[in-house]
């Protein structure tokens, strides 16, 4: 399902960040910490599945000939797939989960705001629309972020860990490309690169606030745009994919 | 007499108060064993809501389209909303949630028996939705007039959610029918699996069930379990003939006489089994929960912990 085209190019990266940050946080479903992270998990997941549905659809669009929204989740190889690595890593103890939601969501609600201005009215429509969602996810991992950091002792270390493992992937974010280059240009895409300063800030007050230590690591691992992925992705599709694999071709 | 001095009424008064259709509140005075009962009952109906997730939550990573994925997240998350409501509810007749679940995890409390059958294909998240939240639905409409008031009304929410469970589960087993051979024999071995646990969620037959006769006078049962099931056999199998698929039971046929299916005897050997903790996945289900419940202690502590911080910094700045 490979494309030239652009902008279905850069709708496809946005659709498999929430296609696959969605799926990790669905794998919470029946095991968080209490009743209620159960249900709150599982809105965020479902926002996000929601929202690889809207990329995926106007993809799917573009494409035409009858690709569906099921052809790019279902029938890619880890290769195609071009999310960022930070959206694959697998769920790990609640601390991970919870961390690395924070450091997406500060993210993304710059991000979804930014999206809704683009030139391109369906990725604006989709930016407006997940703007909402991301300020509620982004109070909730904060909140989480503070009460973990600042809770027992056994809470700010796993807090602390989490976070010095998952620096590392975080500066994939606000990577260009010439893709990300020839949209800016267009006023298409956002330009993530500035989106970093407000980033900084949120990460830094709440890790105040939380107790926490900023991490030091400088280095990045990044490759997810290009189809450079862990190996965690190949199993998640796997997953994902059996329905599709197992009985191709059929109507659910 | 003098108003503020409040007659502690009997059993007599109490039960007329049941006969009159009056609710009964958290505060009122209650048989301490209709609370009993009552926390039996209503904590064992919390208990499945959440162990209900399992079996169906296996499929949300492997849902077969992006659609069919998002329906099932929302589906397991209103279960695990219904087991909220319900702890809530419990909690009413003076007992935690922390209580609650420890007596599950001890065995001194059950979960419907259903729960402990597998999900092995996608068709089994179609008889779920189809079958098991239509017994349900039957169940939970005849107990929305329950006397105990924050059970009625827990089932009131209850049940408006759960029509959306039915739906989706048979538009799963329709869609099966009206695919492919694969899909077909999926969708009737489904059924053929699920259909006599169904059956048996209702429970013993009247007269041979333990709590049935006093909870019917007090009002917390309004339906006799046969009753129940009957009325879940009429519907499921015209629903069944509708799409194609052939209910596993030989005895099956309509009796014009009684206005009802009559149906094949059920397999009470296979049901005593089940509830006493050897169906095929009684150990997994109820590992599976206290290990989750394991895991979270150390966030459930900080959240309590950081909590108590705040309440602190909050009074020193008062
Ligand atoms: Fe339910
Ligand atoms: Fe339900």
């Amino acid at each position: 399902m490979k494309s030239d085209d652009p902008v279905t190019r850069y709708a496809l990266r946005l659709g498999d960040d929430a296609l696959i940050l969605g799926h990790r946080l669905s794998e919470w479903m029946s095991r968080a910490p209490f009743l209620e992270e159960d249900i709150a998990l599982g809105n965020v997941a479902l926002d996000f599945i929601g929202r690889a549905r809207l990329f995926y659809q106007y993809a799917a669009e573009r494409v035409g000939g009858g690709v569906t929204e099921d052809t790019f989740a279902y029938t890619r190889d880890v290769r195609e797939f071009t999310n960022l690595l930070l959206c694959e890593l697998p769920r790990g103890d609640f601390a991970f989960t919870l961390c690395r939601q924070f450091l997406y969501d500060a993210f993304s609600l710059p991000f979804t705001e930014a999206l809704a201005g683009s030139a391109d009215s369906r990725l604006a429509a989709i930016g407006a629309k997940a703007v909402k969602e991301s300020r509620y996810h982004l109070r909730r991992s904060r909140d989480w972020i503070v009460r973990l950091g600042d809770g027992t002792e056994e809470s700010h270390r796993r807090c602390q860990q989490a976070l010095d493992e998952l620096w590392i992937y975080t500066g994939e974010m606000f990577e260009t490309d010439q893709l990300i280059d020839e949209l800016v240009a267009l006023g298409v895409a956002v330009d993530t690169a500035e989106l970093r300063r407000c980033w900084i800030e949120t990460v830094s007050e709440t890790l105040r606030a939380a107790t926490l230590t900023p991490p030091t690591a400088t280095a990045d691992v990044s490759g997810g745009r290009r189809g450079i992925h862990t190996d965690d992705l190949g199993f998640l599709l796997a997953e994902l994919q059996f329905m599709q694999r197992a009985y191709p071709g059929l109507q659910w | 007499m003098d108003k503020r001095v409040a007659l502690v009424p009997g059993e007599q008064t109490f039960q007329a108060r049941i006969d009159a259709e009056e609710k009964i509140e958290p505060k009122d005075w209650m048989p301490e064993k209709y609370r009993q009962n009552l926390i039996r009952q209503i904590s064992q109906h919390a208990h499945s809501e959440v162990i209900g997730e399992q079996p169906e939550g296996n499929w949300i990573t492997r849902a077969p389209s992006l659609e069919r994925k998002a329906i099932l997240m929302a589906k397991v998350q209103d279960e695990a909303g219904h087991g909220l409501y319900l702890y809530a509810a419990t909690e009413t007749l003076g007992i935690t949630r922390e209580e609650l679940i420890d007596r599950l995890h001890t065995g001194a409390s059950k979960y419907a028996s259903i729960f402990n059958y597998p999900s092995l294909t996608w068709a089994d998240i179609g008889a779920i939705g189809w079958l098991v939240d239509s017994a349900a639905i039957v169940n939970q409409v005849s107990l929305q007039n329950t006397s105990y008031g924050p059970y009625a009304r827990a089932m009131v929410r209850i049940c408006k959610e759960e029509s959306f469970h039915q739906r989706q589960g048979y538009n799963i087993m329709m869609t099966l029918m009206n695919g492919s051979q694969v899909q077909r024999d999926m969708a009737q071995d489904a059924l053929d699996r699920w259909w006599w646990p169904s059956l048996m969620m209702f429970g013993p037959h009247d007269g041979e069930s333990a709590h049935s006769a006093q909870s019917m006078k007090w009002k917390i049962k309004r339906r006799s379990n046969d009753d129940l099931r009957q009325q879940f056999v009429d519907q499921a199998v015209q629903q069944a003939e509708a799409i194609g698929l052939v209910v596993p039971d030989p005895d099956l046929q309509w009796d014009d006489a009684r206005g009802h299916y009559d149906f094949g005897a059920i397999d009470w050997e296979e049901f005593e089994r089940v509830i006493s903790g050897n169906g095929p996945c009684n150990r997994q289900r109820l590992a599976h929960h206290k290990r989750a419940h394991r895991e979270g202690a150390w966030v459930r502590e900080a959240m309590a912990v950081h909590e108590a911080k705040q309440r602190l910094s909050n009074e020193d700045v008062a």
